[in-house]
C-alpha cells in the first residue's frame, strides 16, 4: 500500500482527474471571467478590450457598493445568527426529551427548495392576503406595512426567510460538533462542582470551536453569494432596495446584456470573498486547539 | 493490494465515466435527428425549428405549430422539419448560448427592437425583406413589422400583435355606481370612489416593472402626443419635455390617492392579476395576450369571465394625446439564421408559417396574429370582436418603451418606472436619468 501511494505516477493518476475536472469548471472560468471584465461585451457580438475601464467604473458605482453594503448587512445577521443556533443546538444536544424530533423539524426547511420557499414567503408576506398582515390586523394593527414594497422594510423582510431556511444547517453542524465531546468530560466538570453554564462556556464552546470557525466562514461568504431567495422574491427590487451583489452582476449581464461589467462584479465578488475568508481565518487563529485529552 | 491490474482498472473507470460526461450532446431534443439529410440520399433538407411553446405550458400554440408543420412537409416532401421546444426563459438562455457559438437553429423565434438588436450586429440573423416583399406584402398590421427593422432592414416576421387596453370589473363598477370614465377627471373620480368604498381601483404587479411602465407610457401619451413620447425614447427628443414630466407628477399623484392595489412595488404580474380576478380589485391594464382569460379559459369561472369589459385609456383634458392611440407592439416573430445552409427553405417555411398561423392562432390559441385578421369569417368572443375593431381604428400604436429600449436603457427605464412609482425619485430625476440611459445608448 505504502509502496503504491509513494509512486509520483500513481498520486498523479489519482489527482489528476479531479484536478482537471475542477481546473475546467472552476480556475479555468475564474480567469476567463476576470478576463471578460476587461472587455465590453454583450455576450452575443465581438469583445472590444477596454482594459480596467470597467474594473474603474464598478468603483465609482453607487448602486454596486450599496449591494455590497446590504451583502455584508446579510453576512452579519448570519454571523450574529449562527450563536443562536449553537445554543438550540447546545440545548438539543443536552439529551432533552424529543431531540431527535425537534432536530428534524429545524431541518426541514433545509429540504425544501429555495424556489419553494420563496413562493411560501411570498404568500406569508402579501400585502392583503398574507398570514403575517391578516394576524396583525386581528391584533388591532390598523394599516400593517406591504412588506416587499417597503424600501426600508424589504431587506429585513428578506433576511427572515434567508436565516431560517439555512437555520437547520447550522444546527445540524453543532448538534454533531457538540455530540462528538465525550461525556466522560461533562461528566467529570459536574461531579467538580461546574453548573451548566460553566460546562457550556469553558467545555462545549472550546471543543466546538474549530467548527465554529468553519461555519462562521461558510455563513459569512454564503451571504456574501447570496442570490436565490432574493432574485425570486423581489428581483432586487423596489428600486434596488434589496439589491446584493449576486442579483445585481445577474442584471447587468442578464438583463443589461453587458457582461463585461457583469464579469468585473463577478470577479470583485470573488476578492471580497476571499479577502473575508482571509479576515475571518486571521482574526480566530488560535495557538494551539484544545484537544479531547 | 493495489496491484498494475487494479490501477489500470480504476484508470479506465475514470476515463469512461469522464468520457461519457463530456461526450454527452447537448441536444436533446428530437430523436428524429438528421434523418432527412441521410435518408434516400436525394436532394432532401432539414430545416431546424427552435420555439417556446411546449405542450404543456402552451397547448394551443403547440398544437397549431405541430399541425402547420405537418402540412408543410406534406406540400413539400423534400423538407422535413426538426423541432427543439424549450419554455421561455430556457428559450432566451439556449438562444444566447447558441449564438456565442455561432450555432443558430434555421429558424427560431425572437422578441422586437432591443432584444434582437445584439443579434443583428453580430450578423447572427438574416434580412427577410425579400419575403415580406413577396406573398405577404400588405398582410401585416401597420406598425408591426417596424419594430423587427433595424437600418432599414428587416430581421425577422411577427407572428403576435398586442394592445393594452384598460379591462374593469363590470360588476364592481355596477355595484358602485360607476360609469366608464371618458376623460381622465372622471377616471380620477372612478378611482376615488373606489377607494372610499375599500375596493382597491387598480391592480398593478410592480415587481415586474414592465407593468408600470404600460401607466406611465398611456399617461406620456395622452398629455404630451404619441409623437412627443416616441421621439423621446428614440433620443431625439428630450424626456424634460413639460408633457412627460406632467406625466411623471401624474402617475405619483394616483399613487398618492392610492388608486393601486396596496404593496404593487411588492407584487408581481401574476399577483396583481389574481387581485383583479378574485374582485378584489376594479381594473388591470394589460395587454391582449390576457384576453383568453376573460373569454374562453375554463378555469376562471364564468361569472367573472362575462363581468370583463375593456375602455381605452381616457383623454386628459388639455393634453395632446387622442384616445385612438394605443400602447402596445409585436410579441414574439420569426427569424431565419445568417449561417443556415438551407435559408431559401427556411425562408419558404417562415412565410407558411407566418400565413396559417394569422389564420388559425385566435380560434386555436387566442392569440391576436400580426397579419390582418378577418373577424367576419370567424366565430370569437364579443371582447375580441370589438377589441379588433378598435385595433382598426387605431390612430397609432406606440411601441412598449423597455421592448423598444436597447436592453441597458431598458433596465434604467424600467429601475426608473419603480422608482416613480415607489417616490423614490421625482419627475426630474426620472426625466434626466432616461436621457442620460438613452443617449449612453445611441
Amino acid at each position: 500500500m505504502d509502496k503504491v501511494m509513494s509512486n509520483k505516477k500513481v498520486i498523479a493518476l489519482y489527482v489528476l482527474p479531479a484536478l482537471l475536472l475542477i481546473l475546467a469548471v472552476v480556475y479555468i472560468p475564474i480567469v476567463l471571467t476576470g478576463y471578460y471584465g476587461l472587455n465590453e461585451w454583450n455576450g452575443i457580438g465581438a469583445m472590444t478590450f477596454i482594459g480596467l475601464d470597467n474594473y474603474q467604473a464598478l468603483i465609482k458605482d453607487e448602486t454596486f457598493w450599496g449591494s455590497a453594503w446590504h451583502s455584508l448587512l446579510l453576512a452579519l445577521f448570519s454571523g450574529v445568527s449562527l450563536i443562536l443556533y449553537l445554543m438550540v443546538a447546545m440545548v438539543l444536544a443536552s439529551r432533552i426529551k424529543a431531540a431527535n424530533l425537534f432536530r428534524k423539524i429545524y431541518l426541514i426547511p433545509m429540504l425544501l427548495s429555495s424556489v419553494a420557499i420563496a413562493q411560501l414567503w411570498l404568500k406569508i408576506y402579501h400585502p392583503t392576503n398574507g398570514i403575517l398582515n391578516s394576524l396583525l390586523e386581528s391584533f388591532g394593527v390598523a394599516n400593517p406595512p406591504a412588506w416587499l414594497a417597503e424600501p426600508s422594510l424589504v431587506l429585513f423582510a428578506l433576511f427572515i426567510p434567508i436565516l431560517w431556511q439555512y437555520a437547520g444547517f447550522y444546527i445540524l453542524i453543532y448538534y454533531a460538533a457538540l455530540k462528538n465531546i465525550p461525556a466522560s468530560l461533562e461528566e467529570a466538570a459536574k461531579i467538580d462542582g461546574a453548573n451548566a453554564l460553566q460546562i457550556a462556556w469553558k467545555i462545549k464552546l472550546p471543543l466546538a470551536m474549530e467548527v465554529i470557525k468553519v461555519t462562521v466562514v461558510l455563513a459569512v461568504v454564503g451571504s456574501l453569494k447570496y442570490f436565490d431567495l432574493i432574485y425570486v422574491m423581489t428581483n432586487g427590487g423596489p428600486n434596488g432596495a434589496s439589491e446584493v451583489m449576486a442579483s445585481y452582476m445577474y442584471s447587468e449581464a442578464f438583463k443589461s446584456y453587458d457582461f463585461g461589467y457583469g464579469s468585473a462584479i463577478g470577479f470583485f465578488l470573488l476578492v471580497i470573498c476571499l479577502i473575508a475568508t482571509w479576515i475571518i481565518r486571521k482574526l480566530t487563529v488560535t495557538k494551539d486547539t484544545i484537544q479531547y485529552s | 493490494m493495489f496491484n498494475k491490474k487494479w490501477t489500470m482498472l480504476l484508470l479506465t473507470l475514470c476515463l469512461t465515466l469522464i468520457a461519457a460526461g463530456c461526450g454527452q450532446n447537448g441536444n436533446n431534443g428530437e430523436t428524429a435527428a438528421n434523418s432527412g439529410t441521410n435518408e434516400s440520399g436525394s436532394s432532401k433538407v432539414t430545416i431546424n425549428f427552435m420555439h417556446l411553446w411546449p405542450e404543456g405550458v402552451s397547448a394551443g400554440q403547440n398544437k397549431i405549430v405541430n399541425q402547420i408543420i405537418k402540412d408543410f412537409q406534406t406540400e413539400n416532401p423534400n423538407i422535413s422539419i426538426k423541432q427543439e421546444v424549450l419554455d421561455n426563459e430556457q428559450y432566451k438562455n439556449k438562444l444566447k448560448v447558441l449564438s456565442a457559438s455561432n450555432q443558430l437553429p434555421d429558424v427560431g423565434v425572437t422578441w422586437a427592437a432591443g432584444f434582437m438588436q445584439p443579434y443583428v450586429e453580430g450578423k447572427l440573423f438574416t434580412p427577410v425583406d425579400d419575403v415580406l416583399s413577396g406573398e405577404l406584402n400588405g398582410k401585416f398590421v401597420s406598425g408591426t413589422t417596424e419594430a423587427y427593422a433595424i437600418d432599414g432592414k428587416t430581421y425577422a416576421l411577427p407572428l403576435e400583435f398586442n394592445i393594452a387596453p384598460v379591462y374593469y370589473n363590470k360588476a364592481l363598477f355596477e355595484k358602485n355606481n360607476l360609469e366608464v370614465p371618458q376623460t381622465y377627471e372622471q377616471f380620477k373620480t372612478v378611482v376615488k370612489t373606489l377607494s372610499e368604498n375599500g375596493i382597491a381601483p387598480i391592480a398593478l404587479g410592480n415587481k415586474d416593472r414592465w407593468t408600470g411602465s404600460l401607466w406611465y407610457m398611456y399617461l406620456a401619451d395622452r398629455l404630451a402626443g404619441q409623437e412627443t413620447l416616441a421621439s423621446a425614447i428614440s433620443g431625439s427628443a428630450s424626456f424634460m419635455d413639460e408633457g412627460l414630466m406632467k406625466a411623471a407628477a401624474e402617475v405619483q399623484t394616483l399613487v398618492d390617492g392610492n388608486a393601486f392595489v396596496k404593496g404593487f412595488n411588492g407584487l408581481s404580474n401574476e399577483e396583481a392579476k389574481s387581485e383583479f380576478l378574485n374582485g378584489k380589485a376594479a381594473m388591470y391594464m394589460m395587454g391582449t395576450w390576457e384576453l383568453p382569460n376573460f373569454t374562453t379559459n375554463e378555469d376562471i369561472p364564468q361569472e367573472f369571465r362575462d363581468s370583463v369589459g375593456f375602455f381605452k385609456f381616457p383623454t386628459v383634458d388639455g393634453g395632446k394625446g387622442d384616445i385612438n392611440s394605443w400602447v402596445g407592439g409585436p410579441g414574439v416573430g420569426l427569424f431565419v439564421s445568417e449561417s443556415s445552409e438551407v435559408k431559401e427553405e427556411a425562408k419558404a417555411f417562415v412565410e407558411y408559417f407566418i400565413v396559417k398561423w394569422g389564420e388559425q392562432s385566435v380560434t386555436g390559441a387566442g392569440v391576436i396574429p400580426a397579419t390582418k385578421v378577418d373577424t367576419a369569417a370567424l366565430e370569437l368572443p364579443q371582447l375580441y370582436i370589438d377589441l379588433f375593431n378598435e385595433m382598426n381604428q387605431a390612430s397609432s400604436i406606440t411601441l412598449f418603451a423597455d421592448v423598444q429600449m436597447q436592453a441597458s436603457a431598458a433596465e434604467t427605464h424600467l429601475n426608473q418606472i419603480q422608482a416613480l412609482f415607489g417616490k423614490a425619485s421625482t419627475p426630474e430625476k426620472f426625466s434626466q436619468e432616461h436621457d442620460a440611459a438613452i443617449s449612453k445608448g445611441n
